[in-house]
């Protein structure tokens, strides 16, 4: 359980984190989401005692972080952004090094180790310097190292910058598998990273919460707005004008495509039973369609929502 | 203080690793047993004073090539972030990075043997100096190393840490020497002379252990390791 009440920090006059409060429950893996800059960063380091909150407080299994730095920092596995790393050592003697900081006993070090090698697929990179490696590689020495004391909290911070696609799948998968009996805080400004780790979502924007709950919960919250695209062979003017007066449609919006037909994308307050009504419209005029889906908001409108709202409206103060 | 071995060896490794101890111990090895022997076959007297009279000199580079990294480079590629959220005090950080440095001090100071075995095969020199002269250095250069190593800790550049370590250094050292203190109002004299790293390492060095000489080096060492130890408890 993590804890997390009224924090605030400031680097000078600049609010990093103002008033954010928040819980992580166990076994959660909750997904800190925010745009650079935001106060992710800066927060995930006061959870793990690299920096002191201004005010507030935060508490890891009930340990403050400023009171009980030691007993907090025995059982966080913190990953920094970009996965720092000893470039002058090679993988296994970084992970003894560790595994010794992290003090595992010495005849259980080379079992813990071996199954870190295992866990996140160092076995091609054993015996090579830190430095040598590559992004992905480093980031998984890092997460290695995130692991071996067996934490029963995991601070992540943009686990996947500067990763391959294959890579980020990779580390998405392996931290979904950790995730499963471990508490889990995750930073990410990439949205699809959430959808497919997260179960509880935290929006920071201008160092405040602007937002928490699991992603459907958001959906609603953003204002629960669907979608539906279609796309009909007509004139642009007149099918838009046929949609536009549909009951419950907000608003169309349509692009030329090709061979005549043109794509329209119609907001609507519930999307339930939509699709036939825009079928029928098409039919009743004689247009073709050759697509028709239904799209939810996504997590990506939900924060670009929240995110960019103006500064009066929660942003600062 | 259990964190501070493991630190401690990975500095030292860190030394090791790559070639800046091969290098740093063969420049100063090449460099004091030059200066050393340059004069010594002129004087023909079979003494160490002379060695342990151009170490000072040699340490005020050596000493801060050996500190420069220790914080600097820890900030520069953020794995000061990484250490300092395992569970290590900031006190056990500190004193593994200094007793690392001080033991490749040691180390360096060991090899230097080769000059005062080359001098007894060649004559009889005094070994009640010799032992003084290491004692004083081990203290000298022990001060020098918690200086760089604080310095070290302010900057992310170290360039910057090595540049100013060698003029701060220069600035204690030559405090106490007689040009200074000519220059000073006569109720700073004493201040100087004493506050000076260089009056207090004269005396050791001609084989005179007197404990003021020696309390003066623990407490310039305890004083900047505590100055360390702040301004690393000072990016919270």
């Amino acid at each position: 359980m993590i804890e997390v009440r009224h924090l605030s920090k400031r680097f000078g006059r600049t609010v990093a984190v103002n008033d954010v409060s928040f819980d992580v429950r166990k076994g959660e893996v909750l997904g800190f989401l925010g745009p650079n800059g935001a106060g992710k960063t800066t927060t995930m380091r006061i959870l793990t005692c690299y920096l002191t909150p201004d005010s507030g407080s935060a508490a890891v299994a009930g340990y403050d972080v400023f009171d009980d730095s030691l007993e907090v920092r025995r059982r966080v596995g913190y990953l920094p952004e970009s996965a720092p790393l000893y470039q002058d050592m090679d993988v296994t003697s970084y992970l003894k090094f560790v595994a010794e900081l992290r003090g595992i006993p010495r005849e259980d070090r080379k079992r813990r180790i071996d199954a870190m090698v295992e866990v996140c697929g160092l076995g091609s990179v054993i015996g090579r310097g830190v430095g040598e490696l590559s992004k992905g590689y480093k980031q998984r020495v890092g997460l290695a190292q995130t692991l071996i004391h067996d934490p029963e909290f995991l601070i992540l911070d943009e686990p996947t910058t500067g990763l391959d696609p294959s890579q980020i799948i990779e580390i998405r998968e392996l931290i979904k598998e950790i995730g499963k009996e471990r508490t889990v805080i995750l930073s990410t400004h990439i949205l699809p990273e959430v959808e497919a780790t997260c179960s509880r979502v935290i929006i920071i924007s201008e160092g405040s919460l602007v937002a928490s709950g699991t992603p459907e919960e958001l959906n609603s919250a953003a204002g629960g707005e669907d979608a539906i695209h279609a796309s009909i062979r007509g004139e642009i003017a007149a099918v838009e004008a046929a949609l536009g007066a549909m009951p419950g449609v907000r608003s169309v919006a349509a692009s030329p495509g090709e061979e005549g037909f043109s794509t329209f994308t119609i907001k609507v307050a519930d999307g339930a039973g939509m699709g036939e009504a825009v079928f029928r419209t098409a039919v009743q005029n004689g247009w073709t369609i050759n697509e028709l889906r239904r799209q939810a908001l996504s997590l990506e409108d939900i924060f670009l929502r929240l995110t960019t709202q103006d500064p009066g409206n929660g942003g600062e103060e | 203080m259990k964190n501070m071995t493991p630190i401690l060896k990975r500095e030292l490794g860190g030394y090791f690793n790559s070639p800046i101890a091969y290098i740093f111990i063969t420049v100063f090895l090449g460099l004091s047993g030059w200066l050393f022997f340059k004069t010594f076959f002129i004087v023909g007297e079979a003494s160490l004073r002379m060695f342990f009279g151009i170490l000072p000199w040699v340490f005020l580079f050596f000493i801060p090539a050996i500190t420069m990294r220790l914080w600097a480079e820890e900030k520069k590629s953020g794995t000061m972030e990484l250490l300092m959220t395992f569970p290590v005090t900031d006190a056990e950080a500190v004193l593994g990075k200094y007793f690392a440095s001080l033991l490749f001090l040691v180390m360096s100071l060991v090899l230097s043997f080769i000059i005062p075995i080359f001098v007894a095969l060649l004559g009889d020199p005094d070994p009640g100096q010799i032992v003084g002269g290491y004692v004083g250095a081990v203290l000298m250069g022990g001060a020098f190393l918690a200086i760089g190593l604080f310095i070290s800790s302010l900057t992310e550049n170290q360039i910057v840490a090595f540049i100013v370590s060698v003029v701060f250094v220069f600035g204690l050292f030559i405090l106490g020497e007689d040009f200074v203190l000519f220059g000073i109002p006569d109720w700073l004299v004493p201040v100087f002379s004493f506050i000076g790293l260089g009056g207090h390492y004269d005396s050791i060095s001609r084989g005179v252990i007197d404990s003021r000489d020696v309390i003066y080096y623990v407490s310039v060492i305890v004083f900047f390791l505590y100055l360390n130890v702040k301004s690393i408890e000072h990016r919270k």
